[in-house]
């Protein structure tokens, strides 16, 4: 009597389960506003326009110092003391310029900062929402206070901006976030467009700025090449590039259209349906499970019951 | 494990030998490590860089090490699911090994979190991000740390039942007169534990069989999303790993390697604790494994080959050389075990047994760090106290196994146990079939 209400119960979860396994609504995925929507902010960077002033790296870090614990550089050949060149982007650097040198004459400088991703890896893959994508200007943004440090943002990141702080027994991730807490928030753009002399990167709506960017490539078929990097790349960006040479000499990716990041939640999504498979899986193995060890006993081994 | 408790038995033996002390030192200098690395950061113990944020610890200790500890969950799929009975004397020492495996990666995953003061994130609901591949991971697997620790339980309640406390009591005869003020007290104090524990180990085995079953649930997620966890790096990975096939060839290889290390470690336990083989049980799982791998090795080509990788095996650069080391290994040890008469020895049975989960764990190990390229410029070698570091957990793991079966019967008792497999009547109730859980 007891074994078989046990095993109708059994069922019956195992049919509810598959019952919300046929209903399941699906996850929401971890994107943001969509590429092309009205309310969705971006920054253009022109490589041509760019002379190498670093200044935006400067105001990048008195800016963002304190709520980012920045660092200033210490290189290790840096035994005077007196330089503040980081190498790279790094647990105190948000930002950087680095300078491509085709030839002697011929050169281009690049910004190194977050794309700010229409579907973003690192928001896909951290576990605590540590990262998240505003739903309505696209900006990425990082909160220490829910991060755990496990750097899988950092494993997700096509393009390798998130960085953790080695050296801190108290570290965190560090990546530009158009100033969302600092100078967005009090002056209405980030503070390397503000402070930028040679007017090299551009700040506002990201559809007005791709219009933007490719009227310029059209005016001035010689002074770029025909791609506004970050249009397409892994499902589209929030950081537009043009420039002179290939972006992948510029230290930028080349990258495919798919975003691997939605890739992945589509095969979750695709195992789990929002848990129904789990449950309907448990109802399924506990039923034959109870039943194999009900014949076990019958025959004298297994558990008593 | 029910009430059956001859089925098992406590090792005899001393606790304090040699490689105690041995396993022992390396743990000292590991914890020694770890202490050093909470004052200084991840990065002063470390290889790593921003371009390979996960090395050893995450690669080894849990992509790799959850799957030598999926024994538990492998022969819980053979007895309970396909109903192989025969094979219930195995489980405890699969169980122990599986409970340390999966502690330890937990521990390991907390020595490498760089915030780890923030892991509490995991049980605010506000805070849970199920499109995250960790987020399950991590759920699940701090789960099935618990489970595992109930589906031993029996073992422990069962020794504290049977316990008659004499290092308790001789302890105690020592102190009285000075400490100890009543010793009656301390009699009847002893023997409510003894009496609790018998009441638990009744209660527990009527529901032992629904933890038993979350026990194949549980791994069943974790093990196909620890492959799903890397599909995110998209072209970091190289193409002979990356492919949305990486959950079910992670989930098959985790079955594999289970029966593989209940293979390995049985033999290894028997010859190193003086036992009688356990080649009868051993070779039951032995005809199995070939199926297993087969089964992994038609997935991992079919997926190849529609991806038109087949060129990209035989650039013999280092990629290509890992490959083929990984399918050689796996293909190797499952060709071996085809044979009858290599089933039916131990040495061969543990020579396959080693090379399958060297091979399973290689292709682990190269999806999460060899298969890795986060682009030029970046290299990852492990540094010396990161290396220390892992050594000491599986030296803790090994040697909390060694001492746990000297005190809990976990042992499979010789004399009980080739009585049952000679009746050879456990083939009854359904079998079922395989598809029903490999989807999953
Ligand atoms: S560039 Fe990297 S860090 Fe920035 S939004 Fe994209 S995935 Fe995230
Ligand atoms: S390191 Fe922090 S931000 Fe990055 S994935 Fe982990 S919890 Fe999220």
């Amino acid at each position: 009597m007891k074994s078989t209400t046990r095993r109708d119960f059994l069922k019956l979860m195992g049919l509810s389960g598959a019952a919300c396994l046929a209903s399941a609504a699906p996850l929401r995925a971890s994107t943001g506003p969509a590429a092309d929507s009205d309310t969705a902010i971006a920054m253009l960077y022109d490589a041509t326009r760019c002379v190498g002033c670093k200044a935006c790296m400067a105001a990048c870090k008195r800016v963002n110092m304190e709520q980012n614990n920045l660092s200033y550089e210490r290189l290790a050949t840096d035994a005077d003391q007196l330089w503040d060149a980081p190498r790279d982007l790094s647990g105190s650097t948000r930002t950087v310029i680095k300078l491509y040198k085709e030839s002697d004459t011929r050169f281009s400088y690049v910004k190194h900062s977050c794309m700010h991703c229409t579907k973003p890896g690192c928001v896909s893959a951290c576990p605590v929402k540590a990262m998240t994508k505003d739903p309505v200007t696209g900006v990425v943004a990082y909160d220490k206070n829910r991060c755990i440090g496990c750097r899988y943002c950092q494993v997700a990141c096509p393009y390798n901006i998130p960085r953790f702080q080695w050296d801190k027994a108290i570290p965190q991730i560090v990546k530009c976030d158009f100033c969302k807490e600092t100078n967005l928030k009090q002056k209405g753009c980030p503070a390397c467009s503000e402070t930028c002399p040679a007017g090299a990167i551009a700040f506002g709506k990201r559809k007005e700025l791709l219009a933007e960017a490719h009227d310029l490539i059209k005016a001035n078929p010689d002074r770029y090449v025909p791609k506004v990097y970050g249009e397409k790349e892994v499902g589209g960006a929030n950081h537009l590039y043009l420039a002179a040479f290939p972006f992948k000499k510029l230290g930028l990716p080349e990258l495919k259209e798919e975003s691997p990041a939605a890739f992945s939640e589509h095969i979750q999504h695709t195992i789990y349906k929002g848990f129904a498979a789990p449950v309907a899986l448990y109802g399924a193995l506990c039923v034959v499970a109870m039943k194999n060890k009900k014949a076990q006993e019958k025959l004298g081994h297994g558990e008593d019951d | 494990m029910g009430s059956h408790h001859d089925e098992y038995q406590v090792q005899p033996g001393k606790i304090f030998t040699k490689p105690f002390f041995v396993l022992l030192a390396l743990v000292v200098v590991g914890f020694a490590l770890i202490a050093y690395r909470f004052f200084a950061g991840v990065g002063a113990v470390t290889g790593l860089s921003d371009g390979y944020p996960w090395g050893i610890w995450i690669a080894y200790d849990v992509a790799t090490g959850t799957a030598f500890a999926c024994g538990g969950y492998a022969l819980a799929l053979l007895i309970y699911i396909m109903n192989r009975w025969k094979y219930h004397p195995l489980i405890r020492s699969a169980l122990l090994t599986s409970v340390f495996g999966y502690c330890l990666a937990g521990f390991s995953v907390m020595v490498d979190l760089g915030r780890y003061w923030n892991a509490y994130s995991f049980f605010l609901p506000t805070r849970w991000q199920p499109n995250s591949i960790m987020f399950e991971v991590a759920l699940c697997v701090m789960t099935y740390s618990m489970v595992l620790i109930i589906e031993f339980l029996p073992a422990v309640l069962y020794t504290l039942e049977q316990s008659q406390w004499r290092w308790v009591r001789e302890s105690a005869h020592w102190l009285y007169p000075r400490l100890l003020p009543d010793r009656e007290a301390l009699h009847s104090g002893l023997t409510v534990v003894s009496k609790v524990a018998g009441h638990v180990q009744v209660r527990l085995d009527k529901v032992l069989i629904f933890f038993i079953v979350l026990g194949i649930t549980l791994p069943s997620m974790h093990q196909s999303s620890l492959g799903s966890m890397m599909i995110v790096a998209g072209e970091k990975l190289n193409p002979l790993w990356q492919t949305g096939f990486l959950p079910l060839l992670f989930l098959i290889n985790c079955v594999f390697i289970g029966y593989a290390t209940v293979m390995f470690e049985s033999i290894v336990s028997s010859y190193s604790f003086k036992r009688p083989y356990e080649v009868h049980e051993i070779s039951g799982i032995a005809r199995i494994v070939p199926m297993v791998a087969g089964l992994w090795m038609a997935v991992r080509f079919g997926d190849l080959v529609w991806r038109h990788q087949i060129p990209a095996i035989f650039a013999f650069d280092m990629n290509s050389c890992f490959f083929l080391l990984e399918v050689l290994l796996i293909g190797g040890g499952a060709f071996m075990l085809l044979s009858k008469k290599n089933r039916l020895s131990p040495r061969m049975l543990f020579v396959s047994g080693a090379i399958l989960m060297l091979g399973g764990g290689l292709f682990r190990f190269n999806v999460y760090l060899i298969g890795f390229n986060p682009g030029a410029g970046w290299s990852y070698f492990p540094s010396f106290a990161e290396f220390m570091i892992t050594v000491g957990i599986v030296a803790l793991e090994i040697l909390g196994y060694l001492v746990l079966v000297k005190i809990f019967p976990v042992m499979p008792n010789p004399k009980k146990h080739f009585e049952e497999a000679e009746e050879e009547t456990e083939l009854v109730g359904d079998a079922v079939p395989a598809r029903m859980f490999a989807g999953k």
